[in-house]
């Protein structure tokens, strides 16, 4: 009993010094965001607060603390005070299992992808009830557009998924990083990182398929009757799902806390630096792509996921499979 | 081991209530709510006895997949009136349909109880883990050697029953103007533009 307390403690610690990190690169993430998208455009982008604007958005969180927090009197008050909180949760707890290095990971379990693309399958109810609670017809419509959109893109990240595992033979996410020792999975499987990428930005709902939340035709979408601290929690939720989405294609892809190359003065750099720095790398491409590419219509959305990028990953699984089999590389089972 | 039974208690009896509240409770919401509990609750248990991949599998197909599309076809019915004509208004005509199927239901339960005894180390869960091989590699060796057959049969019932179920909401409309991708890229504005003179005080007709 005592030594079971003792445990919890020391994770309680570890998971502290896991999820403070998170929120501060969350907030520095919206930032380099915000400057990426207005350099783009010829604009300066946030400037003014603190060195380079970097303290933006801690300004914006402590405007979102004091402002009033307004809930509809026609809500469902319990489903509408659940849904921020728990896609601000879902986004966390998915961190416990990313392998920033062969040891720094908080639990490092047998099962780590499946678990990362359940926990992130499970980020439409925040939407969904976001959506449905405030009674209204926005934030309804906002909310129906998502959970079509991301139920039908999982499908495709879920099939990318099973062409990595194939490759690996194992779930766990530091196999999945080691497995990549000699050859990065995003040159022999470069078709499945693009489409990786692109499932990912539908998945979080970043431009060009932020349907969801689409201005023009839907205010603000399952947003918008949310307003203060509230509204502030669904939108770091969303960001620390991009963290963890770009934190995925790096582990799946680009080799995790693996060197750029193994030799010797580059493998010096510590494997955290290298995972930051592939995380970083994806962020701004997502950042980017917001910034240049319109926004799509919803048919073609629907057309893209499941007309396009779900039978060609089914094709090019049986393609993997056979290549794998045909010239004998199947992973072998570590019994 | 003392903790490892108060989690299984905490747990099943989670799940046991959220059951109950699935049928009991008055909004239809409600039950999908209480139903994904319920799954996520009957997850974590199949966490405990070391069915981690089972466990994942069914929070991603039941409450990843299957509960939010019930959340999608609960959400378009109108509450209010729901309860009122559930509760106050004119006689349920589902009962007897009910009543079959749950009797059906409770004498297969019956059926399957009766041939089935508690393993004696049900929760010191050494049984799963006690061997080198991971769970996922274990299900893996015996799904598709010695069972694939019952598991491609399975696959296949599966997509009967998606088939139905598109065939069976299958309905052709006449007069649906349909977008085509490939057209609307390929338009140029010597097909898209078309140059009329209009008389004045008489209105002319645009085919579309």
């Amino acid at each position: 009993m005592i030594e079971y307390f003792q445990i919890l403690g020391q994770e309680v610690y570890k998971i502290i010094f896991l999820v403070i990190p998170i929120l501060v690169s969350v907030a520095l993430i919206v930032w380099l965001d915000r400057r990426v998208w207005g350099l783009v455009q010829k604009r300066r982008g946030p400037n003014v607060v603190g060195p380079f604007g970097l303290f933006q958005t801690l300004a914006d969180a402590l405007k979102y603390i004091f402002k009033e927090i307004i809930i509809p009197a026609s809500a469902n008050k319990v489903v509408f005070i659940l849904a921020p909180i728990i896609t601000m949760t879902l986004a966390l707890v998915a961190w416990a299992v990313i392998p920033l290095s062969k040891n720094l990971v908080l639990a490092d379990i047998n099962v780590g992808i499946l678990y990362l693309f359940a926990v992130s399958s499970l980020g439409v109810y925040g939407i969904i009830m976001g959506g449905w609670a405030s009674n209204s017809k926005y934030p309804f419509l906002g909310a129906i557009r998502s959970a079509a959109q991301m139920v039908s893109y999982e499908v495709s990240i879920g099939i990318i998924i099973i062409n990595v595992l194939l490759c690996v033979g194992s779930l766990n996410l530091n196999d999945i990083v080691i497995a990549q020792k000699d050859l990065w999975y995003v040159l022999p499987l470069f078709p499945m990182f693009v489409i990786f990428f692109i499932s990912a930005l539908a998945e979080t709902n970043r431009p060009p398929f932020d349907l969801p939340e689409a201005e023009a035709e839907l205010v603000a979408g399952y947003q918008t009757e949310y307003s203060g601290m509230m509204y502030a929690m669904f939108w770091l939720g969303e960001y620390a799902n991009i963290l963890l989405m770009c934190a995925m294609g790096s582990i799946l892809f680009l080799g995790g806390w693996l060197p750029i190359l193994d030799v010797y003065p580059i493998n010096l750099v510590p494997a955290p630096v290298w995972m930051i720095i592939k995380i970083l790398f994806l962020f701004l491409l997502f950042a980017l792509i917001k910034a240049i590419v319109p926004r799509y219509r919803y048919d073609q959305l629907m057309r893209l996921g499941w007309k396009v990028f779900l039978p060609f990953s089914l094709i090019y699984l049986v393609l993997t499979a056979s290549f794998l089999f045909y010239f004998d590389k199947l992973p072998e089972v570590i019994f | 081991m003392i903790i490892h039974s108060v989690f299984f208690y905490f747990f099943s009896i989670i799940a046991i209530f959220s059951s109950l509240m699935v049928i009991t409770s008055r909004s239809t919401i409600n039950s999908v709510f209480f139903l994904i509990l319920d799954f996520i609750s009957v997850g974590c248990l199949f966490i405990m006895v070391g069915a981690e991949f089972l466990g994942m599998i069914l929070l991603i197909v039941y409450v990843g997949a299957v509960a939010v599309l019930f959340l999608f076809v609960v959400m378009m019915l109108n509450v209010a009136e729901q309860k009122q004509s559930w509760f106050i208004g004119k006689k349920s005509t589902h009962i007897p349909t009910g009543l079959i199927v749950s009797v059906l239901i409770l004498l297969e339960l019956l059926v399957v109880v009766g041939g089935w005894k508690y393993k004696e180390d049900l929760m010191s869960s050494s049984t799963l883990v006690i061997s080198n091989i991971s769970n996922t590699h274990q299900l893996g060796l015996v799904m598709y050697t010695d069972y694939i057959l019952y598991f491609q049969l399975a696959g296949i019932i599966l997509l009967l029953a998606m088939i139905g179920a598109i065939l069976l909401t299958f309905r052709e409309r006449v007069g649906v103007k349909k977008q085509n991708y490939f057209n609307q890229i390929s338009r140029s504005p010597s097909t898209a533009i078309e140059l009329k003179d209009v008389k004045s005080n008489e209105g002319v007709k645009i085919d579309d």
